[in-house]
């Protein structure tokens, strides 16, 4: 809680002195004065719904046992110890120790940066893929239009996880297309966001006037059209963050991707999978449990960041 | 209406064959050569020549997919190297175990769900408002895997309510005659009450997993839908001339809000489908999905291919059953069409 209450008494001198300054000097400050209004409108919404807070102190958790989680953790995640195996959580092996006598505290803090890292990088990917030609199809209308609208079409007739089973089979078994295949079966999610985003602005007045200048197409989508849609496209981003862990996760869950014995919360779960019914509830309990954290903060997250970009689409 | 379902088939068409490429391509990129794949680790490299002209591999990739279509067309979807049995027949006798396992999970949600979001949409800030709110913000963070192997450990592993995760039945019993391929509705055409018992039992699980993590879309549908309809002037009018709470929710409001409910489920399905593959692994069950997983692990490809294209087809299905049942619920969709 104390990133929480830090975070929001930040914000609070923040916006106050920016809205100071924007009285004093109001024609030169527009800018600030739209920054302080955005910040006041997510201080009203943390005040409001204290959850994303709450969230957004989890996601702060999430990225530090990222970056520094494999020099902090008491155990080395692959060293065995067949003495201590199977040992439930005690105060040497907070969250008990598996088959192997391998530390499952560790495992799960040394995991998050496989998983974010998956997360990240496929949510990166489909913003590059989806969000291009999305904007495109919206920017240009006619063949380009329908071309993408036939792929997201046709991506959108497979369930999804199925589809993405077989990208990963027929590509190979490896964590980089685990990548790829979440990125494709998020592909039309994107692509249409992105399509009615740019569809709407394409007639706009401020795009017909850096037309008049003489800007050229490629030159209008990029520093017209782009920079506009971003906002919508980041809380894209961070609203199917969430489902990307879980489709990784799920994919490890059933062999795909990872290999043991790298430490991943899916695969860490389907290893602890064999041991829940004879009564060692913790070996999949506690990757389960991180995994459904993550996800719950990343859809919270988005949720939140939707409320300050977009007010009107608040559910 | 037939005119309606005649064009939501037409519009079905350019779906399956978008499905059927990307099936047929998924099968190309596989890595590595086929051809030495299926001559075995000790062929020589005429022996592996000879299989790529047998299966056709030294053809041009149109003409490839010309015989692939035409298998297709065959019902031949190749044999699975595992089992030896053709995939057609392997997924024919699997398939009803994931459909039994997929509808009653889905119906238990919806049982669930349509009464939750209508009771929080027609009390907002109330306790039923905020367990919806919770349930549907949990429910999709859940990962079905972990529900799933949460609910063994509490009522197999604590409890012992529920019979070890390991399949359709108990192996004491043998399974009901086929006709419908359910247990659930063989067992009472057979008339053993014992047998449809047992059935359920090892059913409840699993179904129970399904059915909550599709709960968190459908109530949250319904709940959005309902609010908007009980705002509408015809509710307010209801209202006003008297009608009984009961009448004007269940009547008036409901069968208004029950269109965008219909159109989740065509999502809901999509996510189903996904997720039975995971349940099936949990609890052992023989189902189209655990076959997969199986045949993934063995690198033997043809029933995965086998497999992505029976859910896409069916889901397409689905989708056009949900087009067509939309236009049952709201007639203004006919004159539409």
């Amino acid at each position: 809680m104390t990133i929480v209450e830090q975070t929001e008494a930040g914000s609070e001198a923040g916006a106050g002195g920016l809205a100071a300054t924007a009285v004093v000097a109001d024609p030169a400050a527009k800018k600030a004065s739209g920054l302080a209004a955005t910040i006041q409108h997510g201080r009203y919404i943390v005040a409001e719904n204290p959850v994303t807070g709450l969230a957004f102190g989890l996601f702060v958790l999430i990225v530090l046992a990222a970056l520094v989680g494999p020099y902090v953790v008491p155990y080395d995640p692959l060293a065995s110890d067949t003495v201590a195996a199977l040992k439930p959580p005690s105060l040497h092996h907070w969250f008990g120790t598996d088959q192997l006598g391998r530390d499952i505290f560790s495992r799960v803090v040394v995991a998050t940066r496989l998983d974010f890292i998956i997360a990240v990088a496929s949510v990166a990917l489909v913003f590059l893929m989806g969000g291009l030609a999305g904007i495109a199809a919206g920017f240009f209308g006619g063949w380009t239009d329908r071309i993408v609208g036939r792929i997201a079409d046709t991506i959108m007739a497979f369930p999804l996880f199925v589809l993405a089973m077989g990208i990963v089979a027929a590509l190979g078994n490896t964590v980089q297309n685990i990548i790829i295949a979440t990125a494709i079966v998020n592909f039309p999610l994107y692509a249409r966001v992105a399509r009615a985003e740019a569809n709407v602005r394409r007639e706009a007045g401020f795009v017909q006037a850096a037309r008049l200048s003489g800007n050229g197409d490629v030159r209008l989508l990029l520093t017209q059209i782009l920079p506009n849609i971003i906002p919508i496209m980041v809380v894209q981003m961070s609203l199917t963050m969430g489902y990307a862990i879980l489709n990784a996760a799920g994919l490890s869950f059933i062999g795909l991707g990872v290999r043991p014995p790298s430490p991943e919360w899916g695969i860490m779960v389907a290893e602890g999978s064999t041991f829940m019914v004879s009564g060692e509830w913790w070996i999949a309990f506690f990757p389960g449990l991180a995994l459904m954290i993550a996800v719950f903060c990343f859809n919270l997250l988005g949720d939140g960041l939707r409320d300050i970009v977009d007010p009107q689409r608040r559910t | 209406m037939i005119n309606l379902v005649l064009k939501r088939l037409a519009l079905a068409i350019p779906s399956l064959i978008g499905v059927v490429i990307i099936t047929f391509l998924l099968t190309r990129a596989l890595p590595g050569d086929p051809a030495a794949y299926f001559a075995g680790p000790a062929a020589t490299a005429e022996a592996v020549q000879q299989v790529r002209v047998k299966l056709g591999l030294d053809k041009p990739l149109i003409v490839q997919f010309a015989r692939y279509v035409v298998d297709l067309a065959h019902g031949n979807l190749g044999n699975s190297l595992t089992s030896g049995q053709p995939v057609v027949a392997d997924i024919k006798s699997r398939l009803p175990a994931s459909a039994e396992l997929t509808l009653v999970g889905l119906i238990l949600s919806v049982l669930i769900a349509v009464p939750l979001g209508i009771l929080a949409a027609t009390r907002p800030g109330s306790f039923v408002d905020h367990l919806c709110r919770i349930v549907t913000t949990a429910g999709v963070s859940l990962p079905v895997f972990f529900t799933g192997l949460i609910l063994v450990y509490v009522f197999y592993y604590l409890l012992g309510w529920a019979p070890a995760p390991l399949g359709r039945l108990d192996i004491f019993f043998t399974p009901p005659p086929q006709i419908t391929g359910f247990y659930l509705i063989d067992s009472l055409i057979a008339g053993k009450m014992d047998l449809f018992r047992a059935a359920l039992a090892q059913l409840v699980l699993p179904a129970l997993t399904l059915g909550i993590f599709s709960l968190a879309p459908i109530a949250r549908m319904t709940r959005a839908s309902m609010l908007a309809v009980l705002s509408s002037e015809f509710v307010r009018t209801a209202r006003a001339s008297g009608l009984t709470p009961f009448t004007v929710i269940v009547t008036y409001a409901f069968r208004n809000a029950m269109l965008p409910v219909v159109t989740t489920l065509g999502m809901v399905f999509s996510f189903l489908l996904g997720a039975n593959v995971l349940v099936e692994k949990v609890f052992a069950w023989p189902g189209i999905g655990s076959y997969a997983v199986e045949a993934l692990i063995a690198s033997d490809f043809a029933p995965v291919q086998g497999f992505v294209l029976t859910m896409a087809v069916l889901y397409v299905a689905i989708n056009l059953l949900i087009d067509i049942l939309y236009g049952v619920i709201d007639p203004r969709m006919r004159v539409e069409a």
